[in-house]
């Protein structure tokens, strides 16, 4: 992590890197790609975008990691990384992955890095990616550089990994020195999804994982998958609703339902509300909650608050409804409305409503 | 049973402010708390603890001031705390705190074997949830992250079931102590200790240790000196250049229509989004 | 459950200087705060008189969070846009031991606390102590708290849990406090860069301002505003009875948005990044408010016993000292082997008789009534003031002999003559 410590951050700031011979034979960018139950999470495409830039920029390859037990999810897998941008595929496919274990993924993940030396390593900053390259970081001995919102290579080919500190009130820029890999995990959502160039193709290295099960000392019992959950798509929407304290009463937080529905969109809240009961802890919006990226982001009663701000900022449009025309939201959001969210809301849903139907019944 | 309890003293970050000019933080008049994940973490500890009449330690790295968490922790119940407090542990990065902290637990562990060592999900400030992990494999435990609930913990067996949270649903894993657990938020409601407690907690000292008393002697490995990764800027996120531009009814209009019309201006896709989402 | 020879409720300055002079003493102490911490209940930013901390603490400049230490004195009366009123600056506050300091309370509390923990009581932090335990005479034998039933025991509890005594009232020790007895202050910090503050007030190191203000801007209400510097924020506040607010319905944010406002505060205030709000009553009744200090196995000390100087906003200090004073009395009851009666205890009340808490605020025992009922310190007097001296800066030909003669009719015309004289007296009676 790091912790930003300013006071100590010029000296630093003079250190170099200086490589050791070993660590100058390390190259390429890596990707691992998450595959979990035959599906890949979204943030390793998002991911792979980011790595081909950093590869290009190197002058390298830029390749997918996969690891799972052999059959379509990984070829799956594989051949849509080639479509998002990798050149190469380095992949274990071992029944004792079928499902994801430190244990095994730590050990698959490691050497595959001693045995082909990646000089970047990322992976997504979810429960799955945080638990994996924590272990391997520490098994590297590697610097490793936790929930990123921009990555960026430098002049003498270091990355710099930045990230929000003390809860989005900061940022820093944050590079590990002499050792390889350098390691960062990135939250979903932060980065742009890449075009998908359908038919690209590359080259791909296969790797044992070479551990017999009865070595593995944590089994899984079993797996209980979510009821097809409402709220599994909030951090991919197109269009997010919220509310926040504005909305002065649980009830009124119908309101909000009641746009998204019109404007078949999610719904989403800020902390106190899931504080208070009101909404789902799954809805929650922020940096404790989901970051949300959506093309259309609605905040109605929302002060914006910076553990607020910093999940929705990469939304490309932000309309703020709030009483308050000091209220600091409006210093992001791109659209503003200063009026009573109770009174805002339902017109909004009406004009929707009928500006939908009549241009449905235009066609 | 002896479970150790990692917990870190934070600012409370809702309250953080940066300086305008030197883009520090401002530490002065800043509230700090227990990170809150480690609440979660401390309290399902205490509660095996009850269950198994075990005890509980919790540890600390951090300045001499990062005792008041721990006596907040003592106050909440916890047995014994130490602070592991040296100038050699200033400018740690996950790794070195996690080889910091995973040379106290092998110290504790002489003299009382720990059987559990729980971290926090991820801390406020420094967000990175790595230390965790990085003290599981230092010390060889076995790691269950994100844990939703402990549903069982068979001491003679020596064994652990959980339920952790994974993409779209819920593993159930069972491994063998010793073990490192990470408790997701919101899984338990922290208790609030008797008077009783209370009076222990004021009266227990609490053990402080440098780098040498931890049994840690490779110094290099510590603070900034042992962390590979280094901080070279800091800075306060950019302020937007425009604020909001503010939408007003137009003559004779209202400000909804106004506003349907402001936002399909501002992104000639947006239309077409809803027209697919609500399969208009 | 375990008795201790003492327990003190609360930990602001009074509880922590009962509680450090008996743990000083060798004796079991239980402090108990229902704070998170001690301070952190507390309204920010406040100004410190050393004296009684030295009596206690001989060297807390050493280690104490300590602000700025005042070198300036700005009093002022404001009218809507001007302000007039008097500057005392002087080089010898900057005295190898000051006199007066800025301090911020959560801080400063803390500080205070951690060396009462030092000297050996016992400080247990959010819990309430809901009442004091009797036993069938009606001795004060312990507490009970909010954590559990059971009830904690000692010799003596000191009552130094602040204006409105909660644990007081729901004993029987004391009434709850009277709407024109109490202040409410509200205040704010506001941010701003050190050598941007020291610039405003043109001050170094940790030389610093205080600002008070009287005058339109309370609307009427009988209060004062206030500005302190800290090291890097300014205290900026308001206070007035809560019975006049309660009579006119303004509200005390409204209040002090127009203090922040006011042409002579606003530019010191500019571009500063505004944390932390809080509101607090401030005891103001007096002499004659002040309560039973003493009985079987009780104390009173501090705002809890109102103490409180509100013409010179002495208020933590008189809290040390009635927490010293007191603690002092247990601690040799103690060594001379006696019990904690009422009799004995009195010897509080006499310690306080014979000190300056007690002399002083006998002699402003009537001010409190003379200000609540003659309103025109706060609203006519600013204006015409302000008159005045915009009359007599003004150059525009006008003579002087005119000038002064202008200045003498609407004072006049604004206070009939015998208003004027009255108001002279009545002053002057309550500063007797
Ligand atoms: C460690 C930590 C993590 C946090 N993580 C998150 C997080 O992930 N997500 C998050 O959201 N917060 C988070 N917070 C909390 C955050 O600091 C704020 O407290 C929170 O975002 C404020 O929520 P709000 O805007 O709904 O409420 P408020 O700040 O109370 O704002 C309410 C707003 O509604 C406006 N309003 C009032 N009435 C109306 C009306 N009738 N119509 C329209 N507007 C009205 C008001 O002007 C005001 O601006 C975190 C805090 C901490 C300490
Ligand atoms: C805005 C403002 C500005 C002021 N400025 C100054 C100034 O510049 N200089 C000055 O000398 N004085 C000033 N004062 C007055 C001064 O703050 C008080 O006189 C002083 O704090 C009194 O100390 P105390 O210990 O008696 O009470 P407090 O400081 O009020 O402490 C009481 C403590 O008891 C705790 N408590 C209360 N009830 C219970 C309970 N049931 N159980 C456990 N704990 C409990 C509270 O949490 C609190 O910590 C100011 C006051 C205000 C409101
Ligand atoms: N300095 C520290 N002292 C004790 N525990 C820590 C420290 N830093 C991190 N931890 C533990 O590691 C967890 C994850 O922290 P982080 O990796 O910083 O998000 C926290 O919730 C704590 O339980």
């Amino acid at each position: 992590m790091s912790e930003a410590k300013p006071a100590a951050a010029p000296s630093r700031g003079k250190m170099k890197a200086e490589l050791s011979d070993h660590f100058k034979t390390y190259k390429d960018v890596w990707v691992f790609v998450e595959v979990e139950r035959g599906q890949v999470h979204p943030v390793s495409w998002e991911l792979m975008g980011e790595g081909r830039k950093l590869a290009d920029k190197l002058g390298v390859e830029l390749a997918g990691v996969v690891m799972g037990a052999s059959g379509d999810g990984c070829d799956a897998a594989i051949a849509t990384a080639y479509e998002y941008g990798a050149d190469k595929v380095y992949t274990i496919q071992d029944p004792l992955l079928a499902d994801y274990r430190n244990e095994t993924y730590t050990k698959g993940m490691t050497e595959l890095v001693n045995t082909y030396k990646p000089e970047i390593l990322l992976l997504g900053a979810t429960n799955l990616g945080r638990d994996l390259a924590g272990s391997v970081a520490t098994t590297l001995k590697t610097g490793l550089t936790a929930d990123c919102t921009a990555l960026a290579i430098d002049d003498d080919r270091s990355l710099g990994a930045t990230r929000p500190t003390f809860g989005g009130s900061l940022l820093c820029t944050i590079y590990t020195l002499n050792v390889r890999p350098q390691m960062a995990t990135i939250r979903p959502r932060v980065m742009a999804m890449p075009d998908r160039q359908p038919g690209r193709s590359g080259g791909i290295v296969l790797h044992p994982l070479g551990m017999a099960e009865e070595s593995v000392v944590t089994k899984i019992l079993d797996f209980i998958p979510d009821a097809a959950k409402e709220d599994a798509h909030l951090a991919y929407a197109d269009v997010v609703v919220a509310g926040g304290v504005g909305l002065g009463k649980p009830e009124n937080f119908k309101l909000v339902k009641d746009l998204a529905a019109v404007l078949g969109a999610e719904y989403g809240g800020s902390r106190p509300l899931v504080q208070k009961g009101w909404i789902d802890a799954s809805r929650q919006i922020g940096q404790t909650g989901k970051t949300i990226r959506p093309r259309l982001y609605i905040a109605a009663g929302i002060s914006g608050a910076i553990q607020h701000r910093v999940g929705v900022e990469g939304a490309d449009q932000i309309l703020a409804i709030n009483t308050d025309p000091n209220a600091p939201i409006f210093d992001f959001a791109h659209q503003g409305i200063v009026g009573d969210a109770l009174t805002v809301l339902p017109a909004l849903t009406e004009a929707f409503r009928r500006h939908l139907s009549r241009s449905q019944a235009a066609e | 049973m002896h479970i150790v309890v990692c917990i870190k003293q934070v600012p409370d970050s809702a309250q953080i402010r940066v300086h305008p000019v030197t883009n520090t933080i401002m530490r002065q008049g800043v509230p700090t708390i227990i990170n809150p994940y480690d609440l979660y973490s401390l309290e399902e500890a205490l509660r095996l603890r009850d269950q198994f009449n075990g005890k509980v330690t919790v540890l600390t790295m951090g300045p001499p001031m990062a005792d008041q968490a721990l006596r907040k922790a003592l106050s909440i119940g916890a047995d014994a705390a130490v602070l592991l407090s040296d100038r050699f542990f200033a400018g740690s990065d996950t790794l070195a705190t996690s080889f910091a902290l995973s040379s106290a637990i092998a110290k504790l562990s002489e003299t009382d074997p720990v059987d559990m060592v729980f971290c926090g999900k991820q801390t406020i400030d420094g967000d990175t949830a790595q230390v965790g992990p990085g003290i599981a494999k230092r010390l060889e435990l076995n790691q269950l992250t994100y844990v939703e609930k402990i549903r069982a913990v068979d001491l003679g067996a020596r064994k652990i079931t959980v339920e952790r949270r994974a993409e779209g649903g819920v593993q159930v894993l069972t491994t063998a102590l010793p073990c490192l657990v990470t408790m997701l938020e919101h899984t338990n409601t922290v208790r609030r200790g008797t008077m009783a407690d209370m009076l222990r907690a004021a009266r227990t000292e609490i053990t402080v240790w440098n780098a040498a008393a931890a049994g840690i002697a490779d110094i290099a490995l510590c603070g900034l000196k042992g962390s590979p990764t280094v901080v070279k800027k800091v800075f306060a996120p950019q302020p937007r250049k425009e604020k909001a531009k503010m939408i007003e009814a137009a003559e004779g209009g209202d400000i909804a229509s106004a506003t349907v019309a402001a936002l399909f201006a501002a992104d000639g896709r947006l239309e077409e989004t809803l027209f697919r989402q609500t399969g208009a | 459950m375990e008795k201790f020879d003492a327990i003190v409720v609360g930990a602001g300055p009074s509880g922590n200087s009962a509680a450090y002079v008996l743990a000083k003493a060798g004796l079991s102490v239980l402090q108990v705060e229902r704070g998170e911490t001690s301070g952190s209940k507390n309204v920010q930013g406040a100004i410190l008189y050393a004296t009684s901390l030295e009596k206690i603490i001989p060297d807390f400049r050493e280690e104490a969070p300590l602000e700025r230490h005042i070198v300036e004195q700005r009093l002022w009366m404001l009218d809507d846009r001007s302000h007039c009123g008097t500057h005392y600056r002087s080089d010898t506050f900057n005295e190898e031991r000051p006199n007066r300091y800025t301090i911020v309370r959560a801080q400063f509390d803390k500080w205070f606390n951690s060396k009462v923990r030092e000297a050996g009581a016992l400080v247990v932090c959010e819990t309430t102590v809901t009442e004091l335990a009797r036993d069938e005479k009606g001795k004060v034998v312990g507490i009970k708290t909010d954590r559990d039933d059971s009830v904690i025991h000692a010799d003596v509890v000191i009552l130094a849990d602040g204006v409105n005594s909660l644990v007081g009232q729901r004993s029987g020790i004391r009434d709850e406090i009277k709407p024109e007895h109490a202040a409410l202050a509200v205040k704010e910090m506001h941010f701003l860069p050190r050598e941007v503050i020291e610039q405003r007030f043109n001050v170094k190191d940790n030389e610093g301002v205080v600002i008070e203000a009287l005058g339109t801007v309370t609307m009427g209400l009988m209060g004062t505003a206030f500005l302190y510097t800290n090291g890097e924020s300014l205290s900026v506040g308001i206070g007035c009875l809560v019975s006049d607010f309660r009579d006119s319905g303004t509200s005390p944010y409204v209040m002090l948005d127009k203090f922040k406002k006011h042409p002579s505060i606003a530019p010191l205030i500019e571009g500063s990044e505004v944390k932390e709000y809080a509101a607090h009553l401030i005891p103001e009744g007096g002499y004659k408010a002040i309560p039973k200090l003493h009985g079987d196995g009780w104390l009173i000390v501090g705002d809890s016993g109102q103490f409180v100087n509100s013409m010179h906003r002495e208020g933590s200090n008189l809290a040390m000292e009635t927490g010293r004073m007191a603690a002092e009395t247990v601690v040799a009851l103690k060594a001379e082997g006696k019990s904690m009666t009422e009799a004995n205890l009195a010897r509080y009340r006499k310690t306080l008789e014979d000190s300056f808490v007690m002399k002083d605020l006998k002699k402003y025992k009537n001010l409190p009534e003379i200000l609540h009922e003659n309103r025109q310190f706060v609203t006519t007097y600013p204006n015409l003031l302000s008159k005045a001296a915009e009359t007599w800066f003004r150059v525009d030909g006008m003579p002087k002999l005119d000038k002064e003669k202008t200045i003498f009719r609407t004072f006049r015309s604004g206070r009939r003559l015998r208003g004027l004289i009255g108001d002279a007296v009545k002053i002057a009676r309550a500063w007797r």
